[in-house]
């Protein structure tokens, strides 16, 4: 049984807006441009998966979302609407009445999400007094049906628990009871079970998608993890060096894929349907420098498919045949375009192309080597 | 306390390593202690790579870090090419390493960071020779471009300066300058980003090939380790559950705990069915005060009273599959169990 429907995040008047957004972060090395223009937009009840490694700026994108990174180095532009309200313009004060009550986010560590001198019925029962102004008794008995709600066991016995005294799977329930405390609209759930083992991993992804299917909630799904987000969401975005470069409807991402980063992703991962020592398609490289990105594509010094036009020029996110797929990129994967470009590169030996090719581990600097070949040639 | 049985160890010449009811405990307050690792029995072949997989706390690492005799274990054999290395002195026990090395989970911090990676690659052969530089510094800038690191740009850089991936390439590198017959990779791709892994995971099997190693792999990651491993033990509060040749132990999994595993880990596959029935907490019961009999019954839908009282030896399913359950999974035409448990 999936939670999931073939449906597009249009249908129907969108519960969030983002256009163009950016945040980049000054610091004494340079302007590190961690969210660098991403546009969606998210009906109610919906999931999005954003999907990205390390560095791609999913994390920053779900925090500006929520006004969540401030600071004087913090530089922020474009535009969020919430149900119509434009979050980045709405002062931090009337941000409180909406973060927990209307917006909330669940942390990838529960340990640090959670204050560790508390006992964690008093965290949720201050939670839903301070939101819903409603008497502590009340409060309380709230706190209690939260508890529950999120599975956990006995939960009077764990009101005067503290954090400590908890499994990790455990207080990651109590900071999901805390999260959906006053029924926010919207939760951000920011790689909330990389911490934990695989079966814990499993409870967890299912208490969510059940919460959010009885609150009719919107989600967004932060995670590095394509597994995670593949039976669980009704769209995906995958987020390379601050840019989205492919954004679909699941089904239609895993079987149609159009961009070239997220092949490699789903060519890079082990699988446990195929035999053992089944060679890995690597890709080349590493991840870019943010504060000095490469001109053209960003994924272009790692792509098995690059040509001239990608080292030069940035392709943008656009959709060839229907609005619900959209990609960036010249030589998007399955065209002949493509073909023709990985059989120019296969010919001239460049080293990312035989990483994919062959399953070599090729590092930037021999990519900067044979381009420099390439390029003299 | 019972051990799980030895059925599934083998014999022949060609086992390169062999663990034998190993025992690590490790104190706990109150005059208690933490049964980490209760009695397993583990063999690796030459040239063969043994998995490991298991959740935290399942005494994955602490096992593997037992056949380096890091810390030496409470009790128990471990046999590496006929020698007996628990009651071995420590001054053969250290020769006995070379031929025993070591990969871990955090690159970054494996490495010295005040040191510069030429020398950090060349500190085992400062140990154990040969002392020529010149030699030195060849083997060094062999092992470097074995591992897909450029020396002359790598030779005077320090770890900082490098990628995780990297990082993790040049501990591979240190672990391989002494040209060692085993190496133990403890989570060696779990802090690194998926487009990373592949290439670490290709490079280990390049490596075993190209340096004739035997490896022991552990990770919590149950693809991963079945794409590296050519036989696979998978581990739960310290007992071995199921140990299995790995296209077998992941087309058939005879232990509950083993077919949880795999139900629980997302696939990257929008179409499968996932089955979303189960959101309550199964806790890991505290290894200060394990379960009595089998350890994973207070998870397991199959227990019974047996399972209670009564631990299950490790028993044949089929060729190279051994499971340690009373109730295994097993399509009963295909095999015949024995010792089938009188309920």
């Amino acid at each position: 049984m999936t939670n999931t429907t073939d449906g597009n995040l249009r249908g129907g008047k969108p519960l969030l807006v983002v256009d163009d957004l950016k945040t980049h972060f000054e610091l004494p090395a340079g302007m590190v441009k961690a969210v660098d223009g991403v546009s969606f937009q998210l009906a109610p009840g919906k999931t999005l998966g954003v999907v990205g490694e390390s560095g791609s700026g999913k994390t920053v994108l779900s925090r500006t979302i929520m006004r969540l990174t401030l600071g004087k180095n913090v530089h922020t532009s474009g535009q969020v609407l919430f149900e119509g309200r434009d979050i980045l313009q709405t002062p931090i004060k009337q941000m409180q009445r909406i973060w927990g009550l209307e917006m909330a986010m669940v942390f990838q560590d529960p340990m640090t999400a959670l204050n560790p001198v508390v006992k964690v019925g008093r965290q949720v029962t201050e939670h839903v007094r301070k939101h819903l102004d409603v008497p502590k008794r009340e409060a309380q008995a709230t706190a209690l049906a939260l508890l529950r709600s999120v599975r956990i066991p006995e939960p009077e016995a764990r009101f005067d628990s503290y954090p400590h005294e908890l499994s990790g799977g455990m207080r990651q329930r109590v900071s999901i009871a805390i999260a959906l405390a006053c029924g926010p609209k919207i939760l951000f759930a920011d790689e909330p079970t990389t911490a934990l083992d695989v079966t814990v991993q499993h409870q967890i992804l299912n208490l969510l998608s059940q919460q959010r299917r009885e609150r009719h909630m919107a989600m967004i799904l932060v995670t590095h993890d394509l597994g995670v987000v593949a039976g669980r969401t009704d769209d995906i975005a995958v987020m390379y060096a601050g840019k989205v470069v492919e954004k679909a409807p699941t089904k239609r991402l895993f079987g149609q894929v159009q961009h070239p980063y997220t092949e490699a992703l789903l060519r890079s991962i082990p699988r446990t349907t195929e035999r053992n020592h089944t060679r890995l398609a690597a890709i080349a490289g590493r991840p870019p420098d943010l504060i000095n990105p490469p001109a053209g594509c960003k994924f272009s010094p790692r792509c098995p498919y690059a040509q001239e036009q990608c080292f030069e020029e940035e392709p943008p996110l656009q959709s060839a045949e229907d609005f619900e797929h959209e990609f960036a990129c010249w030589y998007p994967v399955g065209t002949a375009r493509n073909k023709e470009a990985f059989e120019i590169n296969m010919a001239a030996k460049l080293p990312q192309t035989l990483a994919v090719a062959e399953g070599k581990v090729v590092d930037e600097s021999l990519i900067e080597k044979a381009r420099q070949i390439v390029g003299n040639s | 306390m019972a051990g799980t049985g030895k059925a599934h160890l083998r014999d022949g010449d060609d086992i390169l390593l062999r663990v034998e009811d190993l025992i690590v405990e490790f104190p706990a307050p109150g005059g208690n202690k933490v049964h980490a690792v209760s009695g397993i029995s583990l063999d690796v072949a030459a040239g063969e790579t043994l998995g490991i997989v298991g959740e935290s706390g399942c005494g994955k690492s602490t096992t593997a870090k037992a056949m380096i005799q890091l810390p030496r274990p409470t009790s128990g054999k471990v046999m590496f090419k006929g020698k007996e290395l628990t009651s071995l002195g420590d001054e053969a026990l250290r020769q006995m390493r070379t031929d025993l090395q070591m990969i871990f989970q955090d690159p970054i911090s494996s490495l010295n960071p005040r040191r510069k990676i030429g020398d950090v690659v060349a500190e085992p052969l400062q140990v154990w020779g040969p002392h020529d530089d010149a030699e030195q510094r060849r083997r060094v800038d062999a092992m470097l471009e074995a591992v897909g690191i450029d020396p002359d740009v790598a030779r005077e850089k320090r770890p900082h300066e490098f990628s995780g991936g990297q990082c993790q390439r040049i501990s591979i590198a240190r672990a391989l300058v002494l040209e060692p017959q085993v190496i133990i990779c403890d989570e060696p791709v779990s802090a690194l980003d998926v487009s990373v892994q592949a290439q670490i995971l290709n490079l280990l099997e390049d490596l075993k090939a190209e340096f004739n190693l035997t490896l022991v792999f552990i990770a919590h990651d149950l693809a991963v380790v079945k794409n590296i491993s050519d036989r696979v033990a998978v581990m739960y509060l310290g007992k071995i559950c199921e140990v299995a040749e790995a296209n077998s132990l992941y087309e058939n999994p005879a232990h509950p705990y083993t077919d949880l595993l795999l139900g629980s880990s997302p696939v990257p596959d929008p179409n499968r069915p996932i089955d979303e029935s189960d959101v309550d907490e199964g806790e890991l019961p505290s290894p200060i005060f394990p379960p009595s009999g089998c350890r994973f019954r207070t998870r397991c839908s199959r227990a019974t009273d047996l399972c209670t009282r009564v631990e299950p030896e490790i028993q044949k399913v089929t060729e190279d599959h051994f499971v340690a359950c009373h109730f295994p999974i097993v399509d009963e035409q295909q095999i015949s169990i024995g010792g089938e448990p009188n309920e």
